[in-house]
């Protein structure tokens, strides 16, 4: 079982990109769910969504030190979440992204999704697919675009041999 | 109606794709996190769903669907069940014709509620049968059941779910239509089993009694429990979302899992209780089943008490399975959250704090005006309580402090449960007066933004009657009325509250201005309703 946590502050898009991250795996016909708390959290405050996919997934919620993806849409929001990552998980942070790469700054969501999307055995084509199913069509270019840059610096990162 | 074979969504994207499945006739209720979306879901499904003032109507409307052949959704969060318990109580003796199905979405762990209470005790005190849903699959098939056998015994069932069910997105496979209800509605007299005099109500009560033990039966031999079977060394007796955190914890054990909690299937529990060495009851919140089961003279454990409350998850099963009662880990604090920049709500309380008023307040985003830097709200009891409570508080405080009581709600609130409180201040006035501040933003905002009856738009956003706020108060007799934009001139707005407190007349301000999420929206619907408006007319003159 793959389990993502993704974190930001309401407005963010949160929860728009676990959505995606759901809907492309639940495409690839594996069992999947996704949890988050809604209500307060619209207003400004911090935003956790939780996605696990697998052969089988019982509980929504990832557990404590669990996560093997922890994405944080911003920048305060790493360390009221660091506990959720397992040791060893992967920490992704809008650091990732080259600043000013991004042609709407609105679209770090799904450039830090084009940074995840590396990682994870799922064809490319099904993220652009998902994407332009769940986002109204003025808004594709942009994302389309921030996709392939969080994906371009994720191969970039991961390319680079550990010292 | 068929569709795709596999989907993914929500429980509450669920219930409402079981209601379209299940030809609810109709779905009403009042909005409130987390069961708000059930019926905006099903109204873009093309049901016919729609928000009532409050949650006592929706389930009054409901019953008279369901007094005909027809079948009634309605739907609430777990504290609108209060709201709604009056006629539910009674419903139950009744019972009905169609079909009614009350969903309670309770809120364990208050992510978006004032209390954590737990509406399986409902079930028990109104005596309806009562489904609970452990993932998005079962909220659809129970919708589906509880329709049937709402229908099969005449009598409402209680659907409870929880924010974790509401909220978390699942994998679906719809079982397809159910058969269409008896259309067309018919009306079949039945003063005696409708009319709830002392003497019809005597025998319904056995009645209900009657039923709800052939439902017992039924539940014993074809209910939705089911078994996973497991070691026989530790068996565990759950229901709902805690079923599904159970079997992560403890993979091994084996389970029963209770589909239908209410009537009890107390000799199922016996045999699982009996084939098992070490019995755990695991359930959030209160210790219903726990209770219930023990009652039954059976021998199980039930959690620590620390475990009431809150959500379970996966790790605190694990440690009541361990009986484990030390301090559990508390995760960083995140970023509150806070009233957005440009609400007009942030002027009002401004105000009110300058003013160092004692505030009355009520449910809403605005109760976020108790955090920093406004910290200008002293009571927050339930939908309405800021008019009742400031009474009150003015009845008791001396004079000086007396002056300084205001109550602050929302135009949803206002609709939902202020009324009677502003009877109350006509009938019985404090000596010093009081002030009633209606923070008119057009919308139901907390809850993601849903129209009222004081909007004129129906759930859908189309043009209906248009309850208007000042002249319902008016007609109450208020001398002393404002209709204001507290942003406009937030000095003004002030000086008025301040003025008002030193009258001594009964007043009440309606602080107007549209939620900045909401104003783009709104504007947007007017201008379609104008359209449609000039349209009408242009053919009305050519006929």
């Amino acid at each position: 079982m793959t389990n993502i946590v993704i974190a930001g502050l309401g407005g963010q898009g949160v929860l728009k990109a676990s959505d995606i991250v759901a809907e492309v795996a639940f495409r690839a016909g594996l069992d999947v769910k996704k949890s988050e708390i809604h209500g307060m959290s619209q207003r400004g405050g911090s935003v956790t969504s939780d996605v696990r996919f697998g052969e089988r997934v019982y509980s929504p919620i990832v557990p404590p030190g669990e996560a093997d993806y922890l994405v944080v849409l911003s920048p305060d929001q790493v360390e009221p979440n660091r506990w959720r990552l397992r040791k060893g998980g992967t920490l992704i942070t809008p650091g990732a992204i080259p600043e000013s790469t991004l042609h709407n700054k609105r679209s770090l969501n799904v450039a830090l999704l084009g940074w995840l999307s590396v990682s994870l055995p799922f064809p490319e084509s099904a993220w652009l697919e998902t994407i332009r199913q769940n986002l109204a069509q003025k808004l594709h270019a942009a994302n389309l675009q921030a996709l392939a840059i969080g994906r371009a610096a994720a191969q970039k990162t991961l390319s680079v041999p550990n010292p | 109606m068929s569709g795709p074979d596999r989907l993914l969504l929500s429980g509450n994207e669920a219930v409402a794709l079981a209601a379209r499945d299940g030809d609810i006739t109709l779905g009403t209720g009042y909005p409130g996190t987390p069961s708000t979306e059930i019926l905006e879901s099903f109204a873009r499904l093309g049901g016919r769903a729609q928000w009532a003032p409050n949650e006592k109507v929706a389930l009054e409307v409901g019953l008279g669907v369901a007094y005909t052949s027809a079948r009634a959704l309605v739907t609430m969060k777990h504290v609108g069940l209060n709201v709604s318990a009056d006629p539910l109580f009674t419903a139950a003796y009744t019972g009905v014709t169609g079909a009614l199905v009350v969903v309670s979405a309770d809120d364990p762990g208050m992510a978006s509620s004032q209390n954590e209470q737990d509406n399986r005790r409902y079930a028990v005190a109104a005596g309806v049968p009562m489904l609970e849903p452990a993932d998005s699959q079962e909220a659809y098939d129970f919708l589906l059941l509880a329709i049937q056998v709402s229908e099969r015994w005449s009598i409402p069932v209680l659907l409870r779910l929880t924010t974790r069910v509401c909220h978390s997105k699942t994998v679906v496979r719809p079982a397809g239509a159910l058969g269409p209800s008896n259309a067309p509605a018919t009306f079949v007299r039945d003063i005696k089993g409708r009319v709830m005099i002392p003497a019809y109500a005597r025998p319904a009560h056995r009645r209900l009694r009657e039923k709800l033990a052939r439902i017992k039966e039924w539940n014993e031999t074809h209910g939705p429990n089911r078994e996973a079977d497991g070691d026989r060394s530790l068996g565990i007796i759950t229901a709902g979302i805690s079923f599904m955190h159970a079997r992560e914890a403890a993979p091994e054990a084996a389970v029963l899992k209770l589909g239908m909690s209410y009537p009890v299937p107390l000799e199922i529990i016996r045999r699982f209780a009996g084939s098992v060495s070490r019995c755990v009851v695991i359930e959030e919140g209160d210790p219903y089943l726990l209770e219930a089961i023990r009652a039954a003279g059976l021998r199980v454990e039930g959690k620590p008490e620390e475990y009431r409350f809150g959500e379970l998850n996966v790790d605190r099963i694990k440690r009541i399975l361990a009986a484990d009662t030390s301090p559990e880990p508390v995760p960083p604090p995140g970023k509150p959250p806070e009233l957005c920049q440009g609400c007009p709500h942030r002027s009002v309380f401004s105000a009110l704090r300058n003013l160092d008023c004692i505030v009355a307040s009520d449910i809403g985003c605005y109760t976020l005006a108790v955090l920093p830097p406004f910290e200008a709200a002293d009571t927050c009891v339930c939908m309405g309580a800021s008019i009742g409570v400031g009474l009150g508080l003015r009845h008791a405080l001396p004079p000086e402090q007396a002056r300084r009581v205001v109550s602050t709600l929302g135009d949803s609130t206002f609709i939902h449960s202020g009324i009677t409180g502003l009877v109350e201040m006509v009938y019985n006035p404090p000596k010093t007066g009081h002030v009633v501040i209606i923070l008119d933003n057009g919308t139901t905002a907390m809850t993601g933004l849903q129209e009222h009856p004081g909007t004129g738009r129906t759930l859908e956003h189309q043009p209906t009657g248009k309850v208007v706020i000042e002249d319902l108060v008016r007609s109450l007799g208020i001398a002393s009325v404002h209709v204001t934009d507290p942003a406009a001139n937030p000095a003004a707005f002030q000086e008025l509250v301040a003025a008002s407190l030193v009258t001594g007349d009964l007043t009440v301000i309606v602080a107007r201005r549209n939620c900045l999420l909401a104003a783009g929206r709104i504007k947007e619907y007017e201008r379609s309703a104008a359209r449609e408006e000039i349209l009408e007319n242009c053919l009305e003159q050519q006929d």
